[in-house]
């Protein structure tokens, strides 16, 4: 790691320390509603939902429409789990049950996704998106006829551990986790596969085997997200879980540009906030959607960042020093910082 | 070092390649020339395990190789640069060299071999943080070429690096490929090119139609009167 790259990283640490810190004030004295601290909540877990999507719809440029689904069954499998412990543990710490709970739900999608992926991730060709489209649906009926989980009525009785804290620090955790693998020589072997996969073979890699792995990881990230929402709504609707959710953030995804991380977080952030903002809009929510997206391909179909990274050191750079120190950085372009 | 013996290729009932034999040997260059849909990219793929062959048998310094997935045979010894120039349009000069290195653990290395394709390439040094879609079509066969050596290999199939290039880097790419041979890695090149291609090779094989018509050293290739006249324009 050179200094310059170390440098970003403690300005990227001190940016999100600091933005903590703003909103956690704000909302200790009352300048910013409760209200508001659930959207942030909210925003962060669709922060999750978009970045982990990223990985198998930017990184590896598949059709990927089922995400709803793997945050559904993390959301089950880890508000199950924590009824469980604490039922028969009412003085467990929360954050720890969280956690565990939160790593249950993120294997079974994890698992879900290797089964999902590996038959459908051999062939060459858009079989994924028909196979997710089909999983999403199988999984939501599934949840609305298995009673020992709520069947129709839903999941009641989760815990609510999720708090503004705990959510915060775990989405910048899994975004810490995201980058990391988007830089490192799997996430470039993710890359590769998506621009050409017989020169990927040709170099050595295992194509298959690492699509599934990128697929899984992105399951695995779902389900974390879902058990972020269900221990923050403190029940599960199977019905949230439709195939028009997977849809929307396969658009959150779209509209910060397929692969750009830093454009998912960005995208993340507003399309959970506006329609929060125009609640009294909120039938109109999909109209939004669809409408920013139209506006978007036309005017610039690589999404707000296209591949590029949106890099705060960068900035800093160019705003004091009135000239650009390198290209501007993207994961899978140049380098990033 | 490379042997294949009876060599058959379907695409479903397509019979590509019709039992070919032939054979590469430690150190040469050795091309395969022969026309448009004659099967020679098909018999590339073949040998790098990216089709299937029907009948017959590779074997690579005594192992057989037939049957190896493809993404294990760098690991044999063996680098396939495909045809088509097929870099990673959207990740940097730079970025396309390490994933050639994939299967490669040693770091130091790595970061030498990287100069030493710089050396040879110095266009791609002057571009290391270009992306490779952005590259002129010369660059990117040097790209190709350059990410397959990063394998470190003993054999190179090169399939084609002249396809729709300007003579001039033509004879830079082809004089390049003598240097590489000449540091010690075997060449198998594919060529509809025949011209240039047995000016740097040392023997050559003709291939029509999915069999082998004619084989000898270039000389005796150069100075056949069916050759000349099929392939080499009079
Ligand atoms: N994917 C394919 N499906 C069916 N036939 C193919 C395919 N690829 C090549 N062929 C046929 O196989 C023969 C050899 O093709 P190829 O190996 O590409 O020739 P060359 O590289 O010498 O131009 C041609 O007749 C071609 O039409
Ligand atoms: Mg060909």
């Amino acid at each position: 790691m050179n200094s310059k790259t170390k440098k970003a990283y403690l300005l990227n640490a001190v940016a999100v320390f600091l933005v903590y810190i703003v909103f956690l004030t704000l909302i200790r004295f009352k300048v910013l509603s409760n209200y508001f601290g659930g959207v942030i909540i909210l925003t962060c877990i669709m922060m999750i939902m978009a970045l982990s999507l990223n990985i198998v719809a930017g990184f590896l440029g598949e059709m990927a429409l089922g995400h709803a689904a793997f945050m559904a069954i993390g959301a089950y499998l880890s508000g199950f789990t924590s009824i469980a412990i604490m039922n028969a543990f009412p003085t467990a710490p929360a954050l720890l049950v969280l956690i565990f709970s939160s790593l249950v739900g993120g294997v079974a999608a994890g698992i879900a996704g290797i089964a999902i992926g590996t038959p459908s991730l051999r062939l060459r060709g858009d079989y994924l998106g028909i196979v997710t489209i089909g999983f999403g649906e199988i999984v939501r009926i599934f949840f609305i006829n298995f009673d020992p989980l709520g069947g129709a009525q839903g999941l009641k009785g989760i815990p609510r551990l999720t708090n503004l804290s705990y959510a915060y620090w775990i989405t910048v955790l899994v975004v810490f986790l995201i980058f990391t693998l988007g830089v490192s020589k799997y996430g470039r072997a993710i890359m590769s596969i998506r621009e050409d996969e017989i020169a990927s073979e040709a170099s050595g890699i295992p194509t298959t085997r690492v699509k599934v792995m990128a697929f899984t990881i992105s399951s695995f990230f779902a389900g974390i997200g879902g058990s972020l929402y269900a221990h923050y709504q403190g029940y599960i609707d199977p019905d949230k879980f439709q195939f028009m959710f997977s849809i929307e953030m396969f658009v959150i995804v779209v509209l910060g540009g397929l692969g750009s991380l830093t454009g998912s977080i960005l995208s993340a952030i507003v399309l959970t906030v506006l329609p929060e903002l125009l609640r009294g809009f909120a039938q109109y929510r999909l109209l939004i959607y669809s409408l920013a997206l139209v506006i978007m391909m036309i005017f610039r179909p690589q999404g707000m960042l296209g591949r590029t990274e949106f890099s705060l050191y960068h900035l800093i750079y160019v705003l004091t020093n009135k000239r650009e120190p390198y290209k501007k950085g993207s994961i899978d372009g140049g380098k990033s910082s | 070092m490379l042997k294949v013996k009876d060599l058959n290729v379907y695409y479903g009932k397509i019979h590509a390649i019709k039992g070919i034999d032939f054979d590469v040997k430690n150190g040469e260059i050795v091309t395969l020339i022969g026309a448009n849909g004659a099967g020679k990219t098909t018999t590339l793929k073949t040998i790098s395990g990216i089709l299937k062959a029907e009948k017959g048998v590779i074997s690579f310094d005594g192992e057989n190789i037939t049957r190896i997935k493809p993404h294990l045979i760098p690991d044999f010894g063996v680098a396939h640069v495909p045809e088509g120039r097929q870099v990673f349009a959207q990740m940097s000069v730079y970025e396309n060299l390490i994933m050639g290195a994939f299967i490669r653990k040693d770091k130091r290395e790595i970061a030498n071999d990287i100069e030493m394709v710089y050396t040879y390439f110095p266009r791609l040094k002057e571009r290391h943080k270009q992306l490779a879609g952005t590259l002129s079509g010369g660059e990117q066969q040097m790209l190709a070429i350059g990410r397959a050596l990063m394998t470190k290999p003993k054999l190179l199939l090169l399939d084609e690096p002249s396809m729709g290039l300007a003579p001039i880097l033509v004879d830079e790419i082809f004089s390049m490929i003598q240097t590489i041979n000449g540091a010690g890695t075997t060449i198998l090149l594919v060529e509809q090119n025949a011209n240039k291609a047995l000016r740097i090779a040392h023997r050559g094989y003709v291939l029509e139609t999915g069999v082998i018509k004619l084989t000898g050293t270039s000389e005796e290739l150069m100075s056949n009167d069916e050759v000349r006249s099929a392939y080499l324009g009079g």
